[in-house]
């Protein structure tokens, strides 16, 4: 009857199969229009690969997809509630941190928000010019009455952005002095590289309540820690080994190596790695509005809700805004960083 | 030139590869260095290594690329470990050394000039200059003393605070000397120091330290590869060939009695006039009596290039030498000349050119 039938046949586990038969076993969609036709002879061409439906057809015995995936779901769950249980009270302190950030960037009002956003652009790069082109592009955002919107995007990045170097530097430090640190973290940072950014947010969605900023927070901070971790790494490895023999050949204790060698020669890749980050951040907290993130990004999926085309349009404009800024401070801050040390 | 013996290494060898210990039982068993990586697959880096570096000395070693020199510099600070042997500092074997009193050997006894500088480029010439003591604990108030005191000493006052991408190669080097000397450190190890600079700098980083020389009577372990250079800082010369010494003696004693062809090779393109100085060729006294005939006196440090500049070239004249106004022997011309010419001069230079 099912194409796979002689395999099981042939094998003599006929027997086996037929006890496991329940009759009453669910069925897809697609089985029952293959009913319809049964009986008719499957053409060559459609000859199924042995996938577990293929199989099941022939063998009871043998579980179909969607119970699989079904295991998988009912693993998770069974493990949730555990895993809630350590985690959240663990991560509870983000949600803080969010809130009052958040809280902060809004109730502070425009007219001191503007000079302090100016000193913090003059502090990192000593550039006029830069405090000009920052302060026209947010006011500008402002003029248009997405201040408010702007201002959550920014204060949601400040927090995740320094929460990645906060963890992202000394993850990376660890690895660049241990091989096998080194060997274990890598495929974790790949994973965590290219899966696609949504997918971060179904796990996350059953461990914690959606109305919580953390959610959205670990998204952002697992999707952006990656390059400040790499660039960290790839940073320390590269330092001079004549400066480090150096180093050693004073009596250097490895704290004072540390801190006063490799990381202020590393620095320039230091610094390139918190560049990513933030960009990556920024990605990532319009994708995350989807779970709550409030800022900009809500604006966009109200657009895309909505089909409201000008309100998409006008806030994906102020993201790029955003992203300008936020790249050019980094950028000339970095520039600094190099201009000071070159070889 | 009998100071006491400051830095001891004692059949030292060194073997890199996978299992050192086991290719270290091949070699004392009379495997050659090609065998030794053609079967075993271990490169051997030194090989029964014995040097007395005595204090207030120049040691120069010398040798080509691979001839396992900066292997053997950084065994005295134990930068690499040794498969076995000793090392002692006064006395005391380094090996031996826990951590601590290791980082304290490489603080206060030691300290290194390299190559390519390896000065921190993020620091001021000043802040670099004080680093040997900054990492002692001093306060920087405290070591910017000292470092403004070596900077001016090697002649780079006024660069305090520039970064070490603003000066020069030459400017560069004398911050690592400056470095060192900060450390106060009694012995300095210098690793091709001058190799990177270009020849003029180089004589002239070569006098400096000379003239350092003098005055802080310094125990250097000198690297390099250039004969000249060697041969110009040199107290005592040792000659590193595929990790082994070829020879080890006074420079002048080398050049007059090469044990080996390989250095016969080496000491036949050199300018013997202006190394070997009079001591080395004359007739000791012996409490004999002046000649008559004697041109004038010569001082036993000159060099023979003097002699022959006094002379005029004449090669019938002799002299008497003295050493501090004393007389201690004679110099007959004939023998100056027949000193300037190499044993095996003029095949080594045909065959190399």
């Amino acid at each position: 009857m099912a194409t796979y039938d002689f395999l099981f046949d042939g094998l003599g586990l006929r027997d086996w199969c037929d006890a496991g038969k329940t009759g009453d076993a669910p069925q897809s969609m697609a089985n029952l229009l293959a009913k319809g036709g049964a009986g008719k002879d499957t053409p060559w061409w459609e000859f199924p690969f042995p996938s577990l439906d293929a199989l099941n057809e022939a063998c009871a015995r043998i579980v179909q997809s969607r119970d699989m995936t079904k295991a998988v779901e009912d693993g998770f769950l069974a493990i949730k509630d555990v895993l809630r249980f350590v985690l959240d009270p663990m991560t509870q302190p983000l949600s803080w941190i969010l809130d009052f950030a958040l809280l902060v960037f809004e109730a502070a009002p425009w007219w001191v928000m503007f000079p302090i956003l100016m000193a913090v652009v003059y502090l990192a790069t000593k550039s006029v010019r830069l405090i000009g082109f920052v302060t026209a592009c947010i006011a500008f955002l402002a003029f248009i009455d997405h201040y408010g919107f702007a201002m959550q995007t920014l204060a949601i990045i400040f927090v995740c952005a320094f929460l990645c170097v906060l963890f992202g530097v000394p993850i990376g430090i660890a690895m660049s002095r241990s091989d096998r640190m080194q060997r274990m973290t890598i495929p974790v940072l790949d994973m965590l590289q290219t899966l696609p950014p949504f997918v971060y947010l179904i796990p996350l969605i059953f461990l914690f309540s959606v109305t919580e900023p953390k959610l959205y927070g670990i998204a952002i901070i697992l999707y952006a820690i990656v390059p400040v971790i790499r660039l960290t790494d790839l940073g320390i490895r590269l330092v001079d080994r004549d400066v480090i023999e150096a180093a050693d050949s004073f009596g250097m204790t490895d704290r004072q190596k540390l801190f006063g060698v490799q990381i202020p020669l590393a620095l320039p890749n230091i610094m390139a790695g918190v560049n990513q980050t933030i960009m990556m951040s920024l990605a990532m907290v319009v994708i995350a509005s989807l779970v709550s993130a409030p800022g900009l990004g809500v604006l966009v999926l109200r657009g895309i809700r909505n089909l409201e085309l000008g309100v998409g349009l006008i806030s994906g404009l102020g993201i790029v805004l955003l992203a300008i800024v936020l790249d050019r401070v980094t950028k000339a801050a970095l520039d600094r960083v190099n201009a000071a040390r070159k070889v | 030139m009998t100071g006491t013996v400051k830095i001891a290494i004692r059949s030292l060898y060194k073997i890199f590869g996978h299992d050192p210990q086991a290719a270290l039982k091949h070699v004392q068993g009379g495997v050659s260095k090609t065998d030794l990586l053609e079967q075993y697959g271990h490169v051997l880096g030194l090989q029964d290594i014995n040097v007395e570096m005595r204090e207030s000395d120049i040691t120069v070693i010398m040798g080509l690329s691979g001839s396992g020199k900066s292997t053997l510099i950084r065994h005295l600070n134990r930068l690499i470990e040794p498969t076995s042997g000793q090392v002692e500092v006064d006395g005391e074997d380094v090996l031996a050394y826990g951590e601590q009193r290791l980082r304290t050997l490489r603080r206060e006894s030691m300290s290194m000039v390299f190559q390519k500088f390896a000065l921190l480029p993020h620091r001021t010439v000043a802040e670099n200059a004080g680093t040997t003591l900054q990492v002692r604990g001093v306060r920087q108030r405290d070591y910017l003393k000292d470092a403004w005191k070596w900077l001016e000493r090697v002649g780079l006052g006024g660069y305090e605070n520039h970064y070490p991408h603003q000066l020069s190669g030459g400017m560069q080097q004398r911050v690592g000397i400056a470095r060192a000397l900060t450390s106060n450190s009694p012995i300095m190890l210098m690793d091709e120091a001058f190799s990177a600079l270009d020849p003029l700098i180089r004589t002239d980083m070569q006098d400096l330290l000379l003239e350092l020389q003098k005055e802080l009577h310094k125990t250097i372990v000198f690297i390099t590869h250039d004969l000249d250079e060697a041969l110009k800082l040199a107290d005592r010369l040792v000659i590193l060939k595929d990790g082994y010494i070829v020879q080890q003696d006074e420079p002048q004693h080398i050049l007059l009695n090469p044990n080996d062809p390989y250095i016969e090779d080496f000491v036949s393109d050199i300018n013997r006039a202006r190394v070997l100085r009079v001591r080395s060729i004359m007739t000791p006294l012996n409490g004999g009596d002046l000649p008559d005939d004697a041109q004038g006196e010569v001082d036993i440090n000159d060099t023979l290039e003097d002699t022959i500049a006094r002379s005029g070239g004449d090669t019938s004249h002799s002299y008497v030498v003295t050493r501090e106004g004393t007389p201690v022997g004679v110099l007959e011309m004939t023998n100056l000349v027949k000193a300037l010419v190499p044993r095996v001069a003029s095949e080594a230079g045909a065959r190399k050119y």
